[in-house]
């Protein structure tokens, strides 16, 4: 009983506060603290979302198939990748380096240059998803295969395992928990490399419609994508919770 | 026929000293050997030569008249640790030694049914590890020892990180079941009433490098009752290995 209502208590207290943050923006807004035309209210935000609706659902679908035909390359990269370095060192020692500068290289500015290789299509902003996805899955998952314990390696080897029914049997699952984390961090960071790379060319996408909408000056329509990209990377956060929920049966117990 | 035999084995981890030296042992059907010995003796080297795991400098191991030394995969352990997969059920983590060997996984569960009520596993199978009392998932992880190779396992302090309660209701239980499903086995353990309790015979492990010094033979009839702990002869076992520790 005191269980179930601490958990009430701890969604309440967040939804209380974003409530309380949105009243306080809806309160400068209408008060003409900062004016409107720079700062739209909350609610000038969500009538401009339902009157744009028909664009955003049209410009969504775009940024969504970039994202997940990027998000699904990069983890079949990532996974492949990662198990490959798991089964030859040598090939560990000479790539990981590689991979991790990969990671100080900042998207946005292979975002232009991917865009002059590739064209205006879909291909540049796969690529910089795919770019920006595999590292975050490559290393977690490395990082899970080498964390199983040595003393449970041993004993499926004096059972007669080989290499490949370790891996199927004891790392492969043990690095799950550490693949979803990663993947939740890996789908918000798919859908901002998506929209980024809209943004620097493109002729469908939520980016795309940011930059028009920013030319007109439309604020409120701005925020409204603003939301909705927010809103749609929650969704898919939400969506890997649910599909670890299933992958991982034994976590629930 | 002996089961498994040891023979003149030496190992050194670094090739020069020899941590354990021209260990002879064999092991008959059904039997229960002890090793006895300190803690960091080499009792567990010896279980890692004798798995297969590392190759003895030299010697060798044969069971049931077939040389594997330094052949991993032909007979298994069990360690203080259950060492059982977090992620897979009981029945499926018991199964693993069949699947691995090529058994397909509905055939493997089934064949694990019996073994599973014989060890007072029933009502377990769909159950995860963490859901298992300690005493528990030692059993488990001894059925799975035992359905990897149903001759002889080799079992390395399988209760000692128990409670004490729970160590001598695992002891209790072990004793009843050992006679059943007829496990040769070999045994190490730095606890020596555990060790008279459950054994046939108890060799003791001394000197740097270890060898096996001494054998002890208990005669005590099987099956045994933990009351034997409170007999004089028991006590008189005791005292005679303490004073060649």
């Amino acid at each position: 009983m005191k269980r179930k209502l601490q958990s009430t208590t701890s969604k309440l207290l967040p939804a209380a506060a974003i409530l309380a943050l949105l009243a306080i923006w809806e309160l400068v807004s209408d008060t003409g603290l900062v004016p409107k035309y720079m700062l739209p209210s909350p609610v000038d935000v969500c009538s401009a979302f339902v009157k744009d609706f028909p664009l955003l659902w049209e410009n969504s679908w775009v940024t969504l198939a970039e994202t997940f035909i990027g998000l699904a390359l990069g983890i079949v990269i990532g996974f492949l990748m990662a198990m490959i370095m798991d089964f030859f060192t040598p090939v560990k020692k000479a790539l990981y380096p590689i991979v991790v500068i990969t990671q100080t290289i900042p998207a946005v500015a292979i975002a232009p240059l991917l865009v002059l290789w590739f064209g205006y299509e879909m291909v540049p902003k796969v690529i910089l998803v795919v770019f920006i996805v595999f590292f975050p899955i490559t290393v977690s998952l490395l990082d899970g295969f080498e964390s199983t314990d040595k003393d449970t390696i041993n004993l499926m080897r004096s059972m007669g395992a080989g290499k490949i029914q370790i891996f199927r049997y004891v790392k492969f699952p043990a690095a799950l928990g550490n693949f979803f984390s990663s993947l939740k961090i890996a789908v918000s960071y798919a859908v901002v490399g998506a929209v980024i790379s809209e943004w620097l060319g493109g002729f469908m996408g939520l980016g795309v419609y940011m930059t028009r909408v920013k030319k007109s000056y439309a604020f409120d329509r701005m925020f409204a994508v603003i939301f909705l990209i927010s809103g749609l990377s929650l969704l898919l956060m939400l969506a890997v919770k649910l599909i670890q929920k299933r992958c991982m049966p034994w976590e629930n117990r | 026929m002996n089961e498994l035999e040891i023979k003149n084995v030496c190992f050194s981890y670094t090739g020069e000293e020899y941590v354990i030296n021209n260990i002879n042992l064999s092991l008959g059907e059904g039997e229960l050997v002890s090793i006895l010995g300190v803690s960091g003796c080499g009792k567990s080297t010896l279980f890692n030569v004798v798995s297969g795991l590392r190759k003895p400098q030299k010697g060798k191991i044969i069971l049931d008249g077939e040389d594997i030394t330094g052949k991993s995969g032909k007979i298994s352990y069990m360690l203080q640790k259950d060492l059982l997969l977090p992620y897979r059920t009981i029945e499926d983590n018991v199964a693993l030694p069949l699947i691995l060997s090529g058994t397909k996984k509905k055939k493997a569960r089934l064949a694990v049914q019996d073994g599973m009520k014989k060890f007072g596993l029933d009502g377990t199978q769909k159950k995860y590890p963490c859901e298992l009392s300690g005493g528990m998932r030692q059993r488990a992880a001894l059925l799975r020892t035992y359905m990897f190779s149903g001759k002889a396992a080799l079992l390395d302090e399988p209760f000692s990180a128990l409670d004490t309660l729970t160590k001598s209701e695992m002891h209790s239980w072990y004793l009843g079941v050992m006679d059943e499903i007829k496990l040769s086995t070999l045994f190490i353990t730095h606890d020596i009433d555990e060790a008279i309790l459950l054994s046939d015979r108890i060799c003791l492990m001394t000197g740097k490098p270890a060898t096996l010094s001494e054998e002890i033979v208990i005669n005590e009839p099987r099956p045994r009752s933990r009351d034997f702990t409170l007999t004089p002869e028991f006590l008189a076992y005791k005292k005679q290995i303490l004073s060649k520790l």
